[in-house]
């Protein structure tokens, strides 16, 4: 009887070992994989840095810090430095998110706050159509359609008023072009824009309802939520897509090559033409003839990646701070 | 404060649903009771006689989700300086009523009310009503805590800020006064600037409630303030609640009967969005005049 009942009680067991075993092996499976993937992630990291160190080495060895305070860009004579697209990159960028973070704000709170329900849809896909445009498009339109008109109706106010001001005066000077710095900055706020705004519209329907409602509770008015109770509770997703945005108009390239008009020269007024480190890639790669022409502008890739890492190394920083001082004050 | 309880419950069992008596006009009284509160005087009863009067007087209240009616024809009489619970299974309606004393379910479009809220005598659902300063009358606490996030200070700053301006000493006077009320100063005097997120459940709960008291309201709204409490939290809340009183016309939605009993000095039964029983808390609980009423607090349905 014994025997007879513990056969199969055996068998079952094996049975089961066979499937727990099979079920261990599945899982290290899985993990590994992941493990895998992930680690694609650092290798793809590691092998672009490397690629475009070892592709921009000559250049690096023969201008040293030089290539980083020159603005000497000449393939004729073979001289490169590369201030003039560093400083297009960043000041089309600043420009950018000055323009493109309050106005998502404000469309953000609309959409979440202020609008009527039957409105917040149309106009929620309406941002997310615009994020999908392809760059070319926004290039094209800037190009055509925005920078004759900016010429014709907005740049003669601005020469003419602005630009005798002290100061600033200098910056909103020289012939209205339509195309140079500031509509590459315009166009890329426009480009921004969606993005920034989806985040902080997602980020801001997070908010729990009765936190509003405690807050409105007391008697605080719309604006009141939002500035001490709304932004508060959401800087780190808020900070989260402005990173976004900027990430994008740092690194982005046809649209800016349309319209910023691509000279190698630095200007105090933010309507002459420039150059970015993307619009300076996409122009003179297919033209540049000779191994230090190729490598200057490798090292210029660097050193946009350089500038990225550094821009989102900081946005983190600053979270993590934010986030620690919290503990302590407000 | 020495007020015969016996007395005022007793009359106040005379006042059935929707048979409010119209010479009960001394609203205008409690109005002046508030701000004689809020010059900080204790002579609260000096003003408003001796014994309790009106403060809230909702006449033919009906509340409606887009076309769904959760409020029919509610008629009440709220009295100063007095807990009145409002208890009643789900979606009964009794949160609802709560949430149109202070007008925050305009928050959301196709919620609207219709009938009469008369608090000191003006009408609140009036579009004239300026909801802000209407809020600050009115104060409201969640059943979820709901700490702002900043500091504790700032927590209780927030709303007194939103109406005065004071000097950095009265404001901290004014903090702190606010925590004491709430018997959470002891608890959180060192750490004023710490962020209020990262307390207790009771204590973010205490910290609403001095948030709420700060703005030196006349009305306090309490929606199931201790149901996402532990026990000992939720017997500091309604210490609190019996020590605010003496100040404040104080509502509170309770799930938990024992609580309304507790706390309150009447007691409104609430079902399918009527306005079943309204009588002293005693009453209510010993000798409820409708069936459905004894029902629901000896637990047949609910």
């Amino acid at each position: 009887m014994e025997q007879v009942a513990s056969i199969p009680a055996t068998v079952a067991e094996r049975i089961l070992q066979r499937r727990l075993r099979r079920g261990y092996l599945a899982d290290r499976l899985f993990a590994y994989t992941t493990w895998l993937f992930a680690g694609v992630v650092l290798a793809l990291v590691l092998a672009i840095s490397v690629a475009l160190l070892v592709g921009a080495w000559p250049a690096i060895r023969k201008f040293g810090v030089g290539f980083l305070t020159s603005a000497d860009w000449n393939p004729v004579t073979d001289t490169y430095g590369a201030v003039v697209p560093i400083t297009g990159t960043l000041v089309t960028s600043v420009i950018a998110m000055i323009i493109a973070v309050p106005v998502s704000f404000g469309i953000a709170v609309f959409i979440t706050e202020l609008a009527p329900r039957w409105l917040r849809r149309p106009i929620g896909t309406a941002v997310e159509l615009l994020a999908a445009i392809p760059s070319i498009i926004y290039g094209m339109w800037g190009l055509f359609v925005f920078a004759p008109l900016f010429a014709e109706h907005f740049q003669p106010w601005v020469i003419e008023y602005i630009g005798r001001l002290p100061l600033i005066g200098g910056l909103f000077s020289g012939p209205p072009l339509g195309i140079g710095v500031f509509t590459a900055g315009i166009i890329l706020a426009i480009m921004v824009i969606p993005f920034v705004t989806a985040v902080m519209r997602d980020v801001f329907d997070l908010v729990p309802a009765v936190l509003k409602e405690s807050a409105y509770g007391l008697g605080a008015t719309t604006w009141e939520v939002l500035r001490y109770v709304v932004l508060p509770y959401t800087k780190v997703g808020v900070a989260g897509g402005i990173m976004l945005g900027l990430g994008r108009a740092l690194g982005e390239t046809m649209a800016v090559t349309f319209v910023i008009g691509n000279a190698h020269q630095l200007n105090s007024s933010l309507f002459m033409p420039g150059n970015t480190i993307s619009s300076t890639l996409a122009n003179e790669f297919t033209e540049a003839t000779g191994e230090l022409y190729t490598a200057a502008l490798i090292e210029l890739g660097l050193v946009l990646f350089f500038i990225t890492f550094l821009v989102l190394a900081l946005a983190k920083l600053l979270l993590l701070r934010l986030t620690a001082r919290e503990g302590e004050r407000t | 404060m020495a007020y015969d309880g016996s007395s005022a419950r007793g009359r106040v069992d005379l006042r059935l649903t929707g048979s409010y008596k119209r010479e009960q006009t001394v609203e205008g009284e409690c109005a002046r009771q508030g701000r004689v509160a809020e010059a900080g005087e204790s002579a609260e009863q000096a003003a408003c006689g001796s014994s309790a009067t009106t403060c809230i007087e909702v006449r033919d209240l009906s509340f409606f989700y887009g076309r769904y009616q959760a409020l029919q024809a509610i008629n009440l009489e709220l009295q100063a300086r007095r807990v009145t619970a409002f208890i009643g299974p789900s979606g009964c309606g009794k949160s609802t009523l709560l949430r149109t004393f202070n007008r925050i379910y305009e928050l959301y479009p196709g919620q609207y009310a219709t009938g009469q809220i008369l608090i000191d005598g003006n009408n609140i659902l009036d579009k004239r009503q300026d909801l802000n300063l209407l809020r600050a009358r009115v104060g409201m606490v969640f059943q979820k805590p709901t700490p702002f996030p900043m500091s504790i200070y700032d927590n209780i700053a927030f709303g007194v800020k939103l109406y005065q301006r004071l000097s950095r000493y009265d404001m901290d006077e004014r903090v702190e006064w606010a925590l004491r009320k709430a018997a959470l100063w002891e608890e959180v005097k060192d750490k004023l600037k710490q962020s209020g997120t990262l307390l207790s459940g009771g204590q973010q709960q205490r910290l609403c409630l001095a948030r709420a008291v700060a703005v030196k309201p006349e009305i306090l709204l309490l929606d199931e303030p201790a149901s996402a409490l532990d026990p000992i939290s939720t017997l500091k809340i309604e210490e609190l609640i019996e020590e605010l009183k003496g100040e404040y016309t104080i509502i509170i939605v309770t799930h938990n009967m024992q609580q309304a009993a507790r706390v309150s000095d009447y007691t409104a039964f609430m079902y399918l969005g009527k306005l079943v029983e309204f009588a002293g808390t005693d009453t209510i609980f010993t000798r409820p005049r409708e069936k459905e009423t004894e029902d629901y607090i000896t637990g047949r349905y609910g």
